[in-house]
């Protein structure tokens, strides 16, 4: 057992290697777990985020329809009301329709009524004058009983 | 076995291989194998026990420095493979046990030691995959490296010893390079004044009002004394305890081997023991890398820390 330079060398190849280990070895690795670590993690909160995410938007799915299926009954409902209006709306147009038709039927009706009457009324004088000449057989002064005839024909 | 045939004995077995290759300078004098070297050599191998004693400090173990240098550089390549490859995505193979490992390493230093440093756990992670390598040197069976250089070189009396952990150069080595780190950060972290009022005014704290007055200098040097002790003993008890461990490890190892030339049954017999005792050693070689790097961390953890008790007593 003999203490010698051995000693020493042994002593400065420590050192040296506990140099190199902490600055080519030991910043590296423990960077790289470092690393991979916070990965891990990030990795972990994201997927806590998405299943969050997740639940958010079948809430808000959830919302959208229910809101829809509102609207839609709303929207109906106003149909349904706006259809019955139209249905109203065009009975009462044919009712006036009908009866604005109806006056004016029994308008020219009248019309026609009243000029049949007058064409009669016209021809009454030239009748009665035939009918009293036949009768008579005689010539009857057709401008003296003129005015007469009128008078009846007017009175009809 | 590992030396020639004629000169073989068990003894001489057991001690070549418990002796290093070791090249210094040899003084003049007359030697092992009766040779005299007439005055001081320039840098040459020793040959036998006498001469390695004879060369003293100025000599080197050729062997512990291969073995040591050539473990940690496998160490280095190996983590500087993985650090290259790091990413956060999703690792294998190999990458997943250098990651192991630096969590392992990362975790017994944030336990031990809760000060902000970047120094301390790369040290500690040198000190775990460098000193587990060389104590793994132990599991290799005693005779197999050796011999192969004993073929390689020649030499039937090579000397080439494979556990660099079993030479206290290597562990005394390591435990002053902690030492110093320790007197580093000590001094780093406390100021000089600090670190030497640690050594001096514990455990006993000196009173400097009346009475006490009379008493303050034996007390700061009875402290100084015992704490200087307590500093000193810490790099050699690192040494010698991974030394020690690793050193009989080893014996016994030899031991066993040298029973394998002792006929069939002691053979068989040298076989199942030499099983049991390397199963028991993958325990030790293990427990000692770790108690070399927790116990660095805690002497780490000591020179970091700031003694608050000062404010109270003065």
């Amino acid at each position: 057992m003999n203490l010698n330079l051995t000693l020493i060398g042994q002593s400065l190849a420590f050192i040296v290697f506990v140099f190199i280990c902490m600055k080519f070895i030991w910043p590296h690795l423990t960077a790289a777990l470092a690393e991979r670590q916070k990965k891990i993690a990030d990795g972990l909160a994201a997927a806590d985020r998405a299943g969050k995410d997740l639940e958010l938007a079948q809430e808000k799915a959830t919302k959208t329809l229910r809101e829809a299926k509102a609207e839609a009954a709303g929207i109906i409902e106003s149909a349904n009301k706006r259809a019955a209006q139209i249905v109203d709306e065009a009975k009462e147009q044919a009712r006036t329709e009908g009866d604005r038709i109806k006056a004016a039927a029994q308008a020219e009706v009248e019309q026609e009524v009243n000029r049949a009457k007058e064409q009669l009324r016209s021809q009454v004088s030239v009748l009665a004058f035939a009918g009293a000449e036949k009768v008579l057989e005689s010539s009857v002064d057709q401008a003296a009983h003129k005015d007469m005839i009128d008078k009846l024909a007017a009175s009809l | 076995m590992a030396a020639d045939g004629s000169s073989l004995t068990t003894t001489g077995y057991i001690q070549h291989h418990l002796t290093n290759w070791t090249y210094g300078k040899l003084p003049a004098g007359t030697y092992c194998d009766g040779t005299s070297v007439q005055e001081t050599t320039g840098w040459t191998t020793a040959h036998c026990a006498e001469e390695m004693a004879a060369m003293g400090f100025n000599a080197i173990h050729v062997d512990s420095m291969l073995w040591s240098l050539g473990l940690g550089a496998i160490f280095l390549l190996l983590f500087r493979w993985g650090a290259k490859r790091a990413h956060s995505g999703v690792p294998s193979g190999m990458l997943n046990f250098i990651e192991f490992m630096i969590e392992f390493i990362d975790n017994t230093v944030k336990d031990a030691f809760q000060y902000k440093s970047r120094y301390v756990a790369p040290l500690a992670l040198t000190i775990f995959a460098w000193v587990f390598l060389m104590n793994l040197m132990d599991l290799v069976p005693v005779d197999w490296i050796p011999q192969l250089a004993v073929l390689v070189t020649g030499d039937p009396h090579f000397y080439f010893k494979v556990v660099p952990t079993t030479d206290p150069n290597v562990t005394l080595g390591m435990g002053f390079t902690v030492f110093l780190l320790i007197i580093f950060f000590s001094v780093k972290q406390k100021g000089l004044i600090g670190f030497i009022k640690e050594l001096t005014f514990h455990p006993f704290h000196p009173s400097f009002k009346g009475v006490g007055l009379i008493f303050a200098p034996l007390l700061i040097t009875f402290n100084f004394i015992l704490e200087t002790i307590g500093l000193v003993a810490k790099p050699i008890s690192l040494g010698l305890r991974l030394f020690g461990n690793l050193y009989a490890g080893e014996v016994i190892f030899i031991l066993i081997a040298a029973m394998f030339s002792a006929g069939l049954f002691f053979g068989l017999f040298a076989g199942v023991l030499h099983q049991l005792w390397a199963i028991l050693h993958i325990l030790v070689i293990y427990l000692q890398a770790l108690v070399f790097m927790v116990l660095t961390i805690v002497y780490m953890s000591m020179a970091f820390h700031e003694d608050d008790e000062d404010q109270f007593n003065h």
